[in-house]
């Protein structure tokens, strides 16, 4: 096993710039995730790790081997593609052997490493099995098993989630984390879906336009934003462009509508933001931080009418207008009343909740 | 592997040549240099020659042709295309017609006239015009049948002349419209019809303003396809004896020896073909109506009056009895004996030595040998230009592919006469595409020109199948560690198997039946099987002839049988 090193590289198709500049370091038996919106690079990135884009710039290493301008079939990497690509014309034995195979393993060999990789997917007996005959999420097992039976250096699972159903996309997910961590393998994992990768991955890689944005831990990347792009990305957040109009031992106040001042932490901003008297920013507030306002409340209260009222089992989403901007904020259900649409609503926005974006 | 992490360094970048993007055009190059050599140059070579006279340049040919004075060639050039045209019109008002009540009503018969009305898919082309010679000419068994139960003078009517090569064409070449026209109106959606009638439409304006404009692509493609099919037919009015046609007068000016003027009339059939081809895939490309709703479900009226299901039922009957006699009148024919059937009705003796001597006189079975070694080594070429091909089209990048895709239907559009001639006039003299042999007059033209003949079905099936197979499968398989030619082998090839396999038994079969390119290279020490047929129909021995096509049309029949069988299996991807 052997972590992956992208060194300053770039993919240019004809005058398009499809990835630029990606440089990251990925560590052994790292879960390691790609996300971004489609098109902003994430699986080209992917498809020159598998070998199947050369770089236009820039080196790949696998540990400390350069593996720029290697074919993919010398990569010794297992891939699980969005499709899953099985061969249609061989059975699930035969698919899961193709890479033993490949390789001239002795024939009692593939049987029991295969069988090995089957009962690891939990598709034992499957084997006779023609690949028409399987669920999607069988097939998905298959994919992940034939990645996975050759022992690859690095598994690399390209949006494999997202021709399953709901139910089975949660069900995969954690199998795919249960292997992974069983096996301690290097995964990178493409997709552009938030809360799989907030879920799963130990770091992610966040990509939008071919440029990287951020990288750092679900936690990082969730609570320290470090630009806009990545602040209204991940997860729901309402962004509110104010004035910075006074700082004072650790605190910042911050004007985002005439005569309505919040007060934020200092130290609570994105490396990007120099907060300065006068200087625009914009703060990010997550609606779960919100809470209803309580009479001692000092400050950071802001009133508003109720424009959507949106119960939705576990929690209840208000949208409400204050002072000209639209506040989202979720309550956990604890059984309280419901407010209706047009009631008006006084909330408390904690100091600690508020991030400056920049 | 393991092994591979001990490796010491790093491989320099793109040292390798296949990892050159300029690799793909010394893939590619063989291709374009087969279809240079075999298409592009011999079509230049008769083109040279058209514009010579007495070994200089001239175009003395050219005015020749068009010389008011002596309209033969105009005449040709003329018949052949309003031929063309009348064909046109009564195979799309035949075709059409079946194709609609068969895909839109149920009634008494339905079934087994939607099986047979592919039988004229069967009937090789010379076969198949004999058969009507045998039925419909003036001393045919219908005709003669129709004067001995009336008691007349003389037959009521006997196929002949133009009307004899536009039922030949019809009854030949509806089946395109069928074809399309039924893929057409299986793939309307009934929801279409029901919204415009919800919204207020008549049944009129819902054929006139629904149904007819989304059938209008598949029409115009089915017409340019008869078009063209028409225009190089040459065995109807070999046979029925229209001397005027543009086929023809290639075959006579050939024949006379007049090389310059065949050179020349072949080049006018090409320019007309191949601007019929251009105009085919720009229309192709101009327009096409994806259906946009899924999950259609074909709906047929039911016929429940009693008098229009008794018209269904002797219509159905008439259909079946007109589609099965043209092969049941071979079959009668091929079982009597040679040289007795002269006035009769019916031949008079019947006897089963045709079908034993095809198999046990050396000299019967010579032909049919021929054939098979002709089209079997025609189709290996076209199985590994055909493969190769569709792999590049389908797989690789590079420029130049619609003019790859142009050039390899190029020789589909020319016809088999003029294939012919252009091999002729390139391969009569020693060449570097013939290895510095003269190929003319010896056994190697002919495959050579099945080759060329068939070039497109091998690809076209085979390329077929292969879009339908996701790119990612091959790249899975180079991912598990397999090289390019391992994977080719054990996942592009035999997912694509069900497709090369196909178009291979259809070129196979079709050089098995091959006439008109066959009547003008043939040597007398190979003859194919269809000219043999022809010299045997010359020799009055029409019971050899007609086993021999009975032979043609069982192989055809069985191919049919299989390729169905392989489109039905698709091996696409599995998701």
């Amino acid at each position: 096993m052997s972590g992956v090193t992208l060194e300053h590289v770039s993919k240019v198709f004809g005058n398009v710039r499809g990835v630029d500049d990606v440089h990251v370091e990925i560590k052994p038996g790292e879960f390691f995730t790609f996300l971004g919106p489609s098109g902003c690079g994430k699986t080209t990135t992917l498809r020159m790790i598998a070998g199947f884009y050369y770089p236009s710039a820039g080196r790949i290493l696998f540990g400390d081997r350069d593996v720029t301008a290697l074919p993919p079939n010398k990569r010794n990497t297992g891939m699980v593609f969005q499709n899953y690509a099985l061969f249609p014309h061989m059975s699930v034995f035969e698919n899961i052997a193709f890479g033993l195979q490949v390789r001239k393993l002795p024939r009692p060999q593939i049987k029991e490493k295969v069988e090995r990789a089957l009962s690891l997917v939990h598709l034992s007996g499957y084997g006779n099995r023609r690949i028409d005959q399987l669920s999607g999420g069988q097939q998905q097992r298959v994919a992940l098993a034939r990645a996975l039976v050759i022992e690859p250096q690095i598994l690399l699972l390209d949006e494999p989630l997202s021709n399953l159903d709901a139910k089975l996309r949660e069900e995969t997910r954690f199998e795919i984390k249960r292997l992974q961590l069983e096996l301690g393998i290097t995964t990178i994992y493409v997709t552009h879906d938030q809360a799989e990768a907030m879920s799963m991955s130990d770091r992610i890689m966040v990509m939008n336009g071919g440029v990287v944005q951020q990288i750092g831990t679900p936690d990082e990347i969730y609570n320290r934003p470090l630009n806009r792009f990545v602040a209204t990305f991940i997860g729901e957040t309402n962004l509110w462009e104010g004035t910075v109009v006074g700082i004072d031992s650790g605190e910042a106040r911050i004007e985002v509508a005439p005569e309505l001042v919040l007060t934020g932490r200092v130290q609570n901003a994105s490396p990007a933001c120099q907060l300065k008297v006068g200087q625009k920013t914009a703060i990010s507030i997550r609606p779960e931080f919100i809470r209803e306002a309580k009479p001692d409340d000092q400050h950071n209260v802001v009133k508003g009418n109720i424009i959507v009222s949106e119960f939705t089992g576990a929690s209840v989403n208000y949208v409400t207008e204050v002072g000209g901007n639209r506040l989202r904020a979720m309550f956990v259900n604890q059984g309280h009343r419901v407010r209706q649409r047009g009631e008006e609503l006084a909330l408390h926005i904690p100091t600690e909740s508020i991030y400056f974006v920049g | 592997m393991k092994t591979e992490l001990t490796k010491p360094a790093a491989p320099k970048r793109r040292t390798s040549l296949t990892a050159s993007p300029y690799f793909v055009y010394v893939l590619v190059a063989p291709l374009y240099l087969i279809l240079f050599a075999y298409v592009i140059y011999p079509l230049f070579e008769t083109f040279l020659e058209s514009v010579k006279a007495d070994g200089q340049f001239s175009l003395k040919n050219y005015a020749a042709f068009f010389d008011p004075e002596h309209p033969a060639n105009l005449e040709a050039l003329w018949t052949s295309l309003y031929i063309s045209v009348l064909s046109v019109i009564l195979c799309g008002i035949v075709g059409v017609s079946m194709a609609f009540l068969l895909e839109r009503y149920e009634f008494p018969g339905r079934r087994i006239l939607s099986v047979l009305a592919m039988v004229p898919m069967a009937l090789p082309p010379l076969v198949g015009v004999l058969s009507f010679t045998f039925l419909y000419s003036e001393s045919g068994i219908i005709p003669r049948t129709l004067q001995w139960l009336f008691d007349l003078e003389q037959v009521p009517f006997s196929l002949k002349g133009i009307w004899g090569v536009l039922v030949v064409h019809t009854f030949t070449m509806y089946t395109y419209f069928y074809m399309t026209a039924s893929a057409a109106i299986k793939g309307l959606d009934p929801s279409l019809e029901e919204a415009a009638a919800s919204l207020g439409a008549s049944r009129l304006t819902v054929w006139r303003r629904v149904i007819l404009p989304m059938l209008t692509p598949a029409m115009v493609a089915a017409s340019l396809l008869v078009f063209m099919i028409s225009m190089a037919s040459y065995t109807a009015p070999l046979i029925f004896g229209v001397d005027r046609t543009m086929t023809m007068q290639i075959y006579l000016s050939r024949t006379n020896g007049n090389l310059e003027m065949a050179a020349t009339q072949s080049t006018i059939l090409s320019i007309v073909s191949i601007l019929f081809l251009i105009l085919m895939r720009w229309y192709q490309g101009a327009r096409s109506y994806q259906n946009l709703s899924k999950g259609i479900s074909v709906h047929r009226t039911e016929v429940k009056s009693p008098l229009g299901r008794y018209l269904a039922m002797v219509l159905s009957t008439i259909g079946v009895i007109v589609l099965m006699l043209p092969i049941m009148v071979l079959v009668l024919i091929s079982f009597s004996e040679d040289g007795t059937w002269t006035v009769q009705i019916l031949p008079p003796s019947y006897t089963l030595d045709h079908y034993v001597e095809l198999f046990t006189d050396s000299k019967t079975w010579e032909p049919i040998a021929t054939s098979f070694e002709l089209s079997f080594i025609a189709t290996i070429g076209n199985v590994i230009f055909g493969v190769a091909a569709a792999y590049a089209m389908v797989r690789l990048k590079f420029r130049g592919k619609t003019l790859l895709d142009v050039l390899i239907m190029l020789p589909w559009a020319l016809p088999g006469t003029v294939v012919a001639v252009n091999l002729i006039a390139a391969f009569s003299e020693p060449s570097v595409f013939s290895f510095q042999q003269v190929l003319v007059g010896t056994f190697w033209i002919m495959p050579l020109a099945y080759f060329v003949r068939h070039l497109p079905l091998v690809f076209r099936s085979t390329s077929a199948t292969l879009m339908q197979m996701d790119g990612s499968v091959e790249e899975a398989a180079r991912n598990l560690g397999a090289t390019w030619w391992y994977s080719f082998r054990r996942v592009v090839f035999p997912m694509a198997f069900s497709g090369v396999l196909a178009g291979t038994l259809l070129a196979f079969v079709q050089g098995i039946g091959e006439f008109v390119a066959s009547i003008l290279l043939f040597t007398p020490g190979a003859t194919p099987l269809s000219v043999e047929i022809f010299q045997r129909m010359y020799a009055f021995e029409f019971g050899t002839a007609c086993a021999y096509g009975v032979l043609q049309i069982t192989l055809i029949i069985i191919v049919l049988f299989f390729s169905r069988k392989l489109a039905g299996d698709k091996a696409g991807t599995a998701v």
